[in-house]
């Protein structure tokens, strides 16, 4: 019996970590790169158009697409093989972020770039070019891939690294799942020597205050990262608690090799004497801008009085804010919210981001959460990073604020393409083709749009965010 | 003129109930696909409704057809707002008989397409967050019958099905509606003595109304309801005596 045409199969109700964007796709689950190898071709010939998807942890539609097939990965999470003396992993796509340093934490080492959550897939954060919070030591996760297989639409095998095929590797890495599916990914791996980071908080009152504490310590820290409070305007405008980490010497925490033990990284039941389970129902009765104008003040105020002695914490608790309270996000229901996350050179941080600040209070639109981060250029052909800051915020959506948003965000876009800015595509659900040209430029964009005629000659690739930011007007 | 619902799919629509809501949804204002197997009598009810009844053919059994035909049928309507799975078939079975081949079509058509069809708008309104997902059972799958054992198996579990897909969407805003009729005057029932008979005409108004009105289960006519509470509560050993 010959096999089931692609668009008969079981379909499935996708959304993005927002969850204020949804659509309805035929789903398959390729188990083998044969697998793979043949809904590329099947694709190819039936003129069904394909997206990859992984953990569905991109905020908006990256990892959507609608009236269209989703090639879920998630099923393809193997490790293929680990050296612990070499710290060297290559593994399927389909392997979480969590799943990695559960397998090599043990052996002493650690992913050299994770995100905040880590529930993300390896193919998803090579797809995106995922950065973690320490972007300005370390760089993305494209800047550790050692090598990567990949199999295009138009049916190449291909085998890329920073030396063969260095084009199409670097258009693959951050090229958000457009030039073919990714199959292996070797990652070279960092050394840790506890289980555990040296973190230090401080407060910082201004916005102009907190960029000069991050200059500073950009040197002598491992990990950087501020939440931003982006609801205060005035003289406290951008004040921010921030937080910087170390790694820890070989023995230098006594307890560090025992805290290498998995086991032993588990997130905290309580946050702040709250058990998790119970925060999003906490949270929600806040979700309101004056609810959220007091949990900022007081997070403020405990940075304030809060000790600036350095602590030990695990590396899961440090870095996974977001898994510290599971389905966090059911605070945002039942309208979801999308994180706008512009990047901005740092010459020009503090007024632009003072700027985006000022016309979000104007707006009466204000981010609940705000988060910043520092980077430094990247190697991709279109990366979202650039020699300077990115403040990530989040802002509820509702029946009554999404189009006023979406027309804030617009306004904010032309702030940060005019200044030299860049953007996410995880991150997005706002962008638009203007957005994306003006941060990429022409150049960047040509080059993209010679390896997707090169590699899916026949646009058998396609997500919900590629086509809302004319990724195939383009191309022509 | 205004309607609830104007964009409308009516699985089962050439003849009896679906053929009358057909007409009526479209006299109300809304734009009514509807889909059966026999080309002629949908094309009568384009006819009848000015167009504003969309004829398409298919087979609910031809399942590999039917994400097509159903995907085809949003982009006709630019959306939906309300789904009908009204298809069904009740074959005579007689005393005594047990055929596979009948009690196949029944659950089938009465099921098991009604499942796949039910699932493509299921999906498509949980991500629209709206919509109205109606299913017409029947009394009939209140209680296991002796004389139609299948049919009332497969009403049963299209009433059991549409329960759950209430539970699984009530929360996204979508209104899941069990239709239960008792007998109704239409070429299914045609020569058969049953009680409480009403002329399709009158039942198609009461399911509208209850479409209309914000149910979620509604009895046609409603006597049935006080009437299936006594029949689902009459003891095994007291059913098996009697001849329902």
């Amino acid at each position: 019996m010959p096999p089931r045409p692609l668009a008969q199969s079981p379909r499935k109700v996708f959304d993005g970590f927002g969850f204020c964007q949804r659509s309805v796709s035929a789903f398959v689950q390729p188990r083998t790169v044969e697998d793979v190898a043949a809904v590329l071709s099947r694709a190819s010939e039936e003129g069904i158009r394909l997206g990859m998807r992984g953990s569905g942890r991109s905020y908006g539609d990256a990892a959507l697409n609608g009236g269209g097939l989703i090639l879920d990965m998630r099923h393809m999470g193997r490790v293929l093989s680990w050296d612990a003396q070499r710290g060297v992993i290559e593994a399927e796509p389909g392997l979480t972020i969590r799943e990695l340093w559960t397998r090599t934490l043990a052996d002493g080492w650690w992913p050299p770039v994770v995100s905040g959550t880590a529930w993300p897939t390896l193919g998803g954060c090579v797809a995106m070019n995922i950065h973690g919070k320490n972007h300005f030591r370390m760089g993305g996760i494209s800047d550790h891939v050692l090598e990567l297989d990949l199999i295009t639409p138009g049916g190449e095998h291909v085998t890329l690294s920073p030396t063969r095929d260095p084009e199409l590797f670097f258009g693959v890495l951050g090229g958000f799942g457009m030039l073919g599916v990714v199959t292996r990914i070797k990652l070279q791996l960092k050394r840790v020597y506890s289980g555990r980071l040296k973190v230090q908080q401080f407060h910082t009152p201004t916005l102009q205050s907190q960029l000069e504490r991050f200059e500073q310590h950009t040197q002598d820290s491992d990990y950087l990262v501020s939440w931003v409070d982006c609801i205060t305007s005035g003289a406290g405008l951008g004040r921010a608690q921030i937080h910087r980490a170390t790694y820890l010497h070989d023995g230098e925490d006594p307890d560090g090799v025992a805290m290498l033990d998995p086991a032993r990284q588990d997130l905290p039941g309580h946050i702040m004497g709250v058990p998790k389970s119970v925060v999003p129902k906490l949270l929600k009765l806040f979700s309101f801008n004056l609810g959220m104008q007091a949990v900022n003040l007081v997070k403020y105020a405990a940075s304030v009085v809060g000790s600036t002695k350095p602590y030990l914490q695990g590396h899961a608790a440090f870095h996974f804010l977001l898994d510290y309270v599971p389905e966090f996000r059911q605070s945002y229901a039942p309208g979801g919210f999308i994180q706008y996350q512009p990047f901005v050179p740092k010459e020009v941080a503090l007024p632009v981001l003072t700027e985006l600040l000022r016309r979000t209070q104007r707006a009466g639109i204000v981010s609940y959460l705000g988060v910043l981060k520092r980077y430094r250029p990247d190697r991709v052909l279109l990366p979202h990073a650039l020699d300077g800051y990115s403040l990530a915020m989040d802002f509820p959506v509702t029946a009554t604020n999404k189009a006023d948003l979406w027309r804030l965000c617009g306004e904010l876009s032309d702030v940060v393409t005019e200044a030299g800015g860049r953007f996410y595509p995880a991150k997005d659900s706002v962008l638009r083709p203007q957005d994306v040209q003006r941060a990429w430029g022409q150049d960047r964009l040509s080059r993209f749009a010679a390896l997707r005629r090169r590699a899916d000659p026949r646009g058998v690739l396609r997500t919900e965010w590629a086509e809302r930011v004319g990724l195939d007007v383009f191309d022509r | 003129m205004s309607t609830a619902f104007p964009r409308v799919l009516i699985v089962g629509a050439s003849s009896g109930i679906g053929a009358t809501l057909a007409l009526k949804l479209a006299g109300t204002g809304a734009k009514v696909a509807a889909v059966a197997r026999r080309q002629a009598e949908l094309d009568a009810l384009a006819a009848q409704s000015s167009g504003r009844v969309l004829p398409y053919a298919g087979d609910v059994l031809d399942y590999a057809a039917t994400p097509a035909l159903f995907d085809r049928v949003l982009d006709d309507l630019g959306g939906l707002d309300l789904f009908i799975y009204n298809a069904g078939v009740m074959p005579a079975v007689e005393e005594s008989e047990y055929n596979f081949d009948k009690d196949r079509q029944m659950i089938e058509v009465n099921f098991l397409a009604a499942v796949q069809w039910s699932n493509l708008a299921a999906a498509h309104f949980e991500a629209a967050r709206a919509g109205v997902l109606c299913g017409v059972s029947s009394v009939a799958g209140e209680r296991g019958r002796r004389g139609s054992p299948v049919y009332t198996a497969s009403k049963a579990g299209l009433t059991a099905y549409f329960e759950a897909m209430r539970n699984r969407l009530t929360r996204y805003g979508v209104r899941v509606v069990t239709i239960k009729p008792g007998p109704v005057q239409t070429p299914m029932t045609e020569g058969l003595k049953l009680p409480l008979m009403i002329p399709a005409d009158r039942a198609a108004d009461e399911i509208i109304s209850a479409l209309e009105g914000g149910a979620t289960e509604a009895f046609v006519p409603a006597i049935w309801r006080p009437i299936m509470f006594v029949v689902r509560n009459v003891p095994s050993f007291v059913f098996t005596k009697t001849n329902i």
